[in-house]
């Protein structure tokens, strides 16, 4: 069987002033099988963001290959990619900038119907319709304007307008961090109970571990253009092999003395421009050792049963 | 369930947009200096529009000449008093706001059909495309308006026709600036992206997405560009570029009369005022809306 999504190699380069580029992905692979539910955190700039975009061919990879449904989609151009966009959708952070303030939810949660020609005239009304009843809102909300709705409402358009074309992939970037807390609940609970019910498979790119450990089946974890730690959400969650896992754990949990090392970090992100030789976490690992400063540990498969990857010199010798 | 989409009415449909255009109207209508531009706006409209059949001697436009009548000082025959032909100035004054209306909306006009398309593509598509519009956007802008229409009138000759083309050309760059900042900032909008992620043409996009958002600026900077319009082809007819006397027009009246001051100052004070009016109107009304529909702009 074939995967759903299967990312290789993936590269975005974005050209500096003075000839230097930014490396905002370097070499990620990821693969997702129809149906799951796969989490992508790290903290602001790691290039989360940008996978989520190149995956849907909203910008043009560097480098690597995308294979969306058995078809490599990573140089395909726009006309060509218009009918495989029925089948992966993007849900966006800021729910308050997605939705075009002069467009009625009508309109909004209609454009890919109409884009794609799937329906017109009653049909279309109809279908609109049941997009809303199927994300809780009630159809008098169709001729409203989206400054007429609070954030979690808007957020359920948007919703609406990704499932618009039954999608099998929906990638979330960040879809509750702009929302109130009490509202990101509710919504993340909808958005768990949706893919049971519509088998749908997500890219859930988040900051938050707490939220992808809610709601995904396998997290990657992204520090500085690549994925550092890979695997189950319940292995990662109990036994983290990746310092920064570890550290992202520590910041997130409760701590509990005992359980989780207290591991903090200093320092901040080094530049995706000048990425560190050797492992590109070592300037900030509380546990460098010569090794990392000269030599990049890859993804390896952490021994035992479990699909779960690590890229660090310091998990390999345990 | 669904038919209660189908049978909406249109007040149910449209009870957002409703709500909206009272909302605009009433705080308009908060703005007394907005009022005032309104109702200048209004009477200039209304002038334009039935003055030919309501002024006392529609004749005296068309070069109709009466010389015992020369000069005569404002009385209740002549309330703006009379020129140097014997023409009624009152009769004058108004029927050149139809001039001034054709002028201005002939000016704007163009700017806006030219300068909005090019502004949208060249903030939208950014990359050379951008870099073309923008250097030649430029080099317009770099070229002092009216000097550069006044070039453009010595070669294709004076007259009121040549005087609308040459400020039309000179007028589209600041509509490309204006719209091009506003298309650069929405095109990594998130709804852009997801009009893209269900594969909208970029037709589709900018029709659909990016114009209607750029309307608010697009208006205001029209309805001021009116005002301004009017007063620089009033110029280029004061210095004998423009519209030829006796067509009546502010700007050609003015520049007859300038040599009549200051014994028979109401030859150039009326149409003076008229410009002044207009402008005026034009300026306090494009304020106006300003404060209605692109708030941030003005009160931060």
């Amino acid at each position: 069987m074939t995967a759903l999504l299967q990312v290789t190699g993936l590269t975005k380069q974005f050209p500096l002033k003075g000839g230097r580029v930014a490396r905002a992905v370097d070499g990620v692979d990821l693969t997702l099988d129809a149906g799951e539910a796969l989490g992508l955190v790290g903290e602001s700039g790691c290039g989360k963001s940008t996978v989520a975009r190149l995956v849907l061919r909203l910008i043009p990879p560097s480098g690597g290959s995308i294979r969306f449904a058995g078809q490599e989609i990573s140089a395909l151009g726009d006309t060509a990619l218009r009918p495989l966009r029925r089948g992966m959708q993007i849900i966006f952070q800021n729910p308050h900038a997605a939705l075009n303030p002069r467009r009625t939810v009508f309109q909004s949660v209609a454009e890919p119907l109409v884009v794609q020609r799937v329906a017109s005239g009653a049909a279309l009304r109809s279908r609109v319709g049941a997009l809303l009843t199927e994300v809780g809102l009630p159809e008098t909300f169709l001729w409203r304007y989206p400054h007429e709705l609070s954030g979690g409402q808007k957020q359920r358009v948007c919703i609406a307008r990704a499932l618009a074309l039954a999608p099998k992939l929906v990638v979330l970037d960040e879809p509750t961090s702009a929302l109130d807390v009490s509202v990101q609940a509710q919504i993340l609970e909808f958005l768990r109970e949706l893919r049971m019910r519509q088998q749908l498979a997500y890219l859930f790119i988040s900051h938050n571990l707490a939220v992808v450990r809610q709601v995904c089946d396998r997290v990657g974890v992204m520090y500085l253009s690549r994925i550092v730690e890979e695997g189950p959400v319940e292995a990662i969650f109990a036994a983290p092999r990746h310092p920064y896992t570890r550290a992202l754990l520590a910041a997130i949990l409760p701590p509990r003395p005992g359980v989780l090392p207290a591991e903090t970090l200093a320092g901040d992100v080094p530049n995706a421009a000048a990425i560190p030789a050797g492992c590109r976490f070592a300037p900030r690992c509380p546990r460098r050792m010569p090794i990392c400063t000269i030599d990049d540990p890859g993804l390896k498969r952490v021994a035992g049963g479990s699909p779960h990857s690590v890229a660090c010199w310091g998990s390999f010798s345990d | 369930m669904s038919s209660a989409a189908a049978t909406a009415s249109f007040t149910q449909r449209h009870a957002s947009a409703l709500r909206q255009a009272r909302f605009f109207a009433w705080s308009f209508a908060r703005s007394p200096s907005a009022l005032l531009g309104f109702a200048i706006v209004l009477v200039f409209l209304f002038l334009a529009a039935i003055g030919p059949s309501i002024v006392p001697y529609p004749g005296d436009a068309t070069g109709a000449m009466n010389l015992a009548n020369r000069l005569k000082p404002p009385s209740s025959a002549h309330w703006f008093g009379t020129d140097e032909m014997g023409g009624d100035l009152f009769s004058r004054v108004i029927i050149a706001t139809r001039t001034s209306l054709w002028v201005g909306l002939t000016i704007v006009g163009i700017a806006t059909i030219v300068g909005v398309p090019l502004g949208i593509a060249a903030g939208y598509f950014g990359g050379w495309v951008r870099a073309v519009i923008m250097r030649i956007t430029d080099v317009f802008l770099s070229v002092p308006g009216i000097i550069l229409a006044l070039a453009i009138v010595s070669v294709l000759g004076p007259g009121i026709l040549n005087g609308v083309v040459a400020l039309s050309v000179v007028w589209w760059p600041g509509y490309v600036r204006l719209v091009e900042a506003k298309a650069l900032a929405l095109r990594h909008e998130p709804f852009v992206e997801a009009a893209r992620s269900v594969g909208a043409t970029h037709t589709r996009i900018l029709a659909l997405h990016i114009l209607p958002n750029c309307t608010s600026p697009i208006i205001v900077k029209a309805s001021m560009d009116m005002g301004l319009a009017i007063l620089a082809a009033a110029s280029l007819g004061f210095i004998g570029m423009g519209a030829k006397p006796p067509a009546p027009e502010w700007g050609a009246m003015i520049s007859v009369a300038r040599t009549y001051m200051p014994n028979w100052w109401w030859y150039a004070v009326f149409p003076g005022c008229a410009i002044y009016l207009t402008v005026l109107g034009f300026n306090l009304f494009g304020d106006g809306l300003r404060d209605v529909l692109d708030p941030k702009s003005s009160r931060g």
